[in-house]
């Protein structure tokens, strides 16, 4: 059986989600864009209206809908602007989703109600000043003492790093590990744990509005109790976040190549050269069908790793797939916008230069492409396999994600 | 208390209105959102659930249409009223303002004890404004045009006070209930619909009153019973404008150019 459908639930929900964004969000984000400053409204509005715990069940705080929702609401956030989708992306894919797949009942309503609800606000912390694709090697470090682990290390382009409560933090309890990536644990740091200090990184090529910068541990002492999963699970939790988290970046890069075919039809439609709109020119047309074609593309891949996490399968491979190409070709996208704009593309007075800007970076983060390149190929060599979870991520069950209890 | 809204779905915002050499209208929406509730209508539907959450009871949401229209009903129950109600019959097809209002005012007497009746002061189709007047006409009821805000209600001394937009000012009414109010969009900022309301619409039964269930004639409503005559509808034809660019050195000098010339047209 093949099913393109939406449900209703699912369009009235990303329908409110693009409401939100275009009456609230921007009419401001050329001045927040400019200041390099987060709207301070935006974080909260979105935590009062559930967008924070969209796909989380109701028991933990969330709103209940499924995960092809969450990418809807994505692709709905980016299209007018990068920054909201990359609070989704931490917030949601990156550290409450990780907590349901693999927390403990406890730290479920401890960490991800309270984020789900948007009281407390969270980010991931896997990347260092030195170690990116490499994540293994890494230099944070979590050494016992007594009960609890006393955390040290930097982390390094973290999204929300000046606004988050809860940091979901990967460092090495066994740094002689055999393979190094088996050394690494998993906790959730917060904020106000003495020791903790962040601030945010100015002079970004893009996504301006929004916060991201370093996070620092010195000495943090960290209860046990704070351990997400089990010692050395932690590369495994690493990348089954970056399983969702991935998951929002190729719906929200969805979002941008539609944005950027919608600014274009329109400006194609107005700007008149050679005695005729330049809609009438054939190379304009050819621009428009890409993007459309992209668009198309994008949002198919994306919808089908949705579907997949509904049905509960594994869907490492496809949702690489989606990311890769969402966001190469949102980058293309935005690119020929700003060429169908010509010079008025290149200012800010219209939207394009800000989607090729913000573009750019997730064709870095959560895996540069030449990363998603190595895993297809690996799995087309079947050097790659998924192997079975201690903890996979639940197959959506509307009882179970609706039910109050 | 028991709030009715009366809601219209209309083509959206963003839908372009065209008419053809024939007189048929249409509008096509490059955005694929073909109908939505009346915007002006949001915040009558806003007023509505603020009241209930207010002062309890129901705020039951209204329409006249076809099926189609259920969706509006749809978005004021995701929205937060306690009820919807579709009132629907070929019969009522072709309904100018009047029988409209007959229609609906027969449905909020069906829906016995209504306090407060709310309507958007217009609809962005028809842009008449006049079915508030009308059902409050039809009902007996004290009508109160372009409220700005609900100041007052005392439900025990069965009284209401408004704050309405006139020209020139603000006036500030008491009157016995029930009433019906029209809301300018000064009164509220409409929300949206929340997740939770959107599974909830989503799930809801929404009865269908017919002509038969109201009591309505032939001849009371539907195209029959029109005293409005659509008989030729036609785009305005375009204005005769000249744009003339106002060049100087400096944007003061602009300006005072194109002050002269404001004064010279005797705009300003």
């Amino acid at each position: 059986m093949l099913d393109f459908s939406l449900t209703d639930e699912q369009k009235s929900a990303a329908e409110m989600v693009k409401e939100f964004a275009e009456r609230e969000v921007y009419p401001t984000i050329k001045e927040y864009d400019r200041k390099q400053k987060m709207n301070p409204d935006i974080l909260p509005r979105m935590a009062e209206l559930g967008i924070l715990g969209i796909n989380a069940p109701v028991r933990y705080g969330g709103q209940g809908f499924d995960y092809v929702t969450l990418g809807l609401v994505c692709e709905e956030l980016e299209r007018v602007d990068t920054t909201l989708r990359v609070v989704m992306s931490v917030h949601v894919g990156l550290n409450s989703m990780g907590v349901f797949q693999w927390g403990s009942e406890e730290q479920k309503q401890r960490f991800l109600a309270p984020q789900a609800r948007g009281e407390k606000y969270a980010a991931y912390c896997l990347t260092e000043p030195g170690a990116g694709s490499d994540v293994a090697s890494m230099r944070s470090t979590a050494r016992r003492d007594g009960d609890d682990y006393v955390i040290n290390g930097e982390k390094m382009w973290i999204s929300l790093a000046t606004v988050a409560d809860h940091f979901l933090w990967f460092a090495k309890t066994d740094p002689d590990a055999d393979p190094p990536h088996e050394g690494i644990t998993a906790f959730m740091v917060e904020a106000d744990m003495p020791g903790v200090t962040s601030g945010d990184i100015h002079g970004k090529l893009g996504v301006r509005a929004g916060s991201t910068g370093w996070v620092n541990c010195d000495d943090v002492r960290v209860p046990p109790a704070n351990r997400i999963g089990e010692e050395g699970e932690g590369f495994k939790i690493a990348m089954t976040c970056l399983d969702n988290g991935r998951y929002t970046v190729a719906s929200g890069a969805t979002g941008l190549i539609r944005a950027s075919l919608e600014a274009s039809t329109k400006y194609a439609q107005e700007r008149r050269t050679f005695g005729e709109p330049i809609a009438q020119h054939q190379l304009i047309q050819q621009k428009i069908a890409q993007m459309q074609q992209w668009y198309d593309c994008a949002r198919l891949l994306y919808l089908r790793a949705g579907w997949l996490k509904n049905q509960g399968v594994r869907n490492t491979r496809e949702t690489s797939m989606a990311k890769w190409y969402a966001t190469d070709m949102s980058f293309q996208a935005a690119h020929e916008a700003v060429q169908v704009h010509g010079a008025y593309g290149y200012s800010d007075e219209y939207d394009v230069e800000r989607y090729l800007r913000n573009s750019r970076g997730a064709i870095i983060y959560e895996g540069t492409s030449e990363i998603h390149q190595l895993i297809q190929a690996g799995y087309a060599f079947g050097w790659r396999r998924d192997k079975p979870l201690r903890c996979e991520l639940p197959a959506y069950d509307p009882d179970f994600w609706q039910a109050e209890e | 208390m028991k709030v009715v809204v009366c809601v219209k779905q209309t083509p959206s915002t963003t839908a372009v209105f065209s008419v053809d050499g024939s007189g048929s209208v249409s509008w096509e929406d490059p955005g694929g959102k073909p109908h939505v509730v009346n915007p002006w209508d949001e915040y009558a539907v806003e007023e509505g659930i603020r009241l209930q959450e207010e002062h309890g009871g129901d705020a039951i949401a209204l329409t006249m249409g076809d099926e189609e229209s259920q969706e509006a009903l749809k978005t004021c129950l995701a929205m937060g009223c306690t009820e919807a109600i579709l009132v629907s019959d070929p019969a009522f097809a072709g309904s100018d303002t009047r029988g409209t209002a007959r229609v609906l005012a027969s449905a909020i007497e069906k829906l016995e004890d209504v306090d407060v009746a709310l309507f958007g002061k217009q609809a962005i189709d028809g842009d008449s404004g006049l079915t508030p007047m009308q059902v409050a006409v039809t009902l007996g009821w004290t009508p109160l045009t372009f409220v700005s805000a609900i100041k007052e209600i005392d439900l025990d001394g069965g009284a209401i006070t408004v704050e309405r937009l006139v020209q020139g000012g603000k006036q500030t009414v008491t009157t016995p209930l029930p009433v019906v109010i029209s809301v300018v969009k000064e009164i509220n900022e409409p929300r949206y619909p929340s997740f939770m309301g959107i599974r909830k619409a989503n799930r809801a039964t929404i009865p269908t009153w017919t002509a038969a269930d109201l009591d309505i004639e032939e001849g009371n409503a539907g195209s029959s019973a029109s005293k409005v005559d659509w008989s030729n509808i036609y785009e305005p034809p375009p204005r005769d404008t000249t744009v003339e660019i106002i060049e100087a050195e400096t944007v003061e000098e602009q300006a005072k150019i194109l002050a002269d010339r404001l004064f010279e047209e005797k705009v300003i």
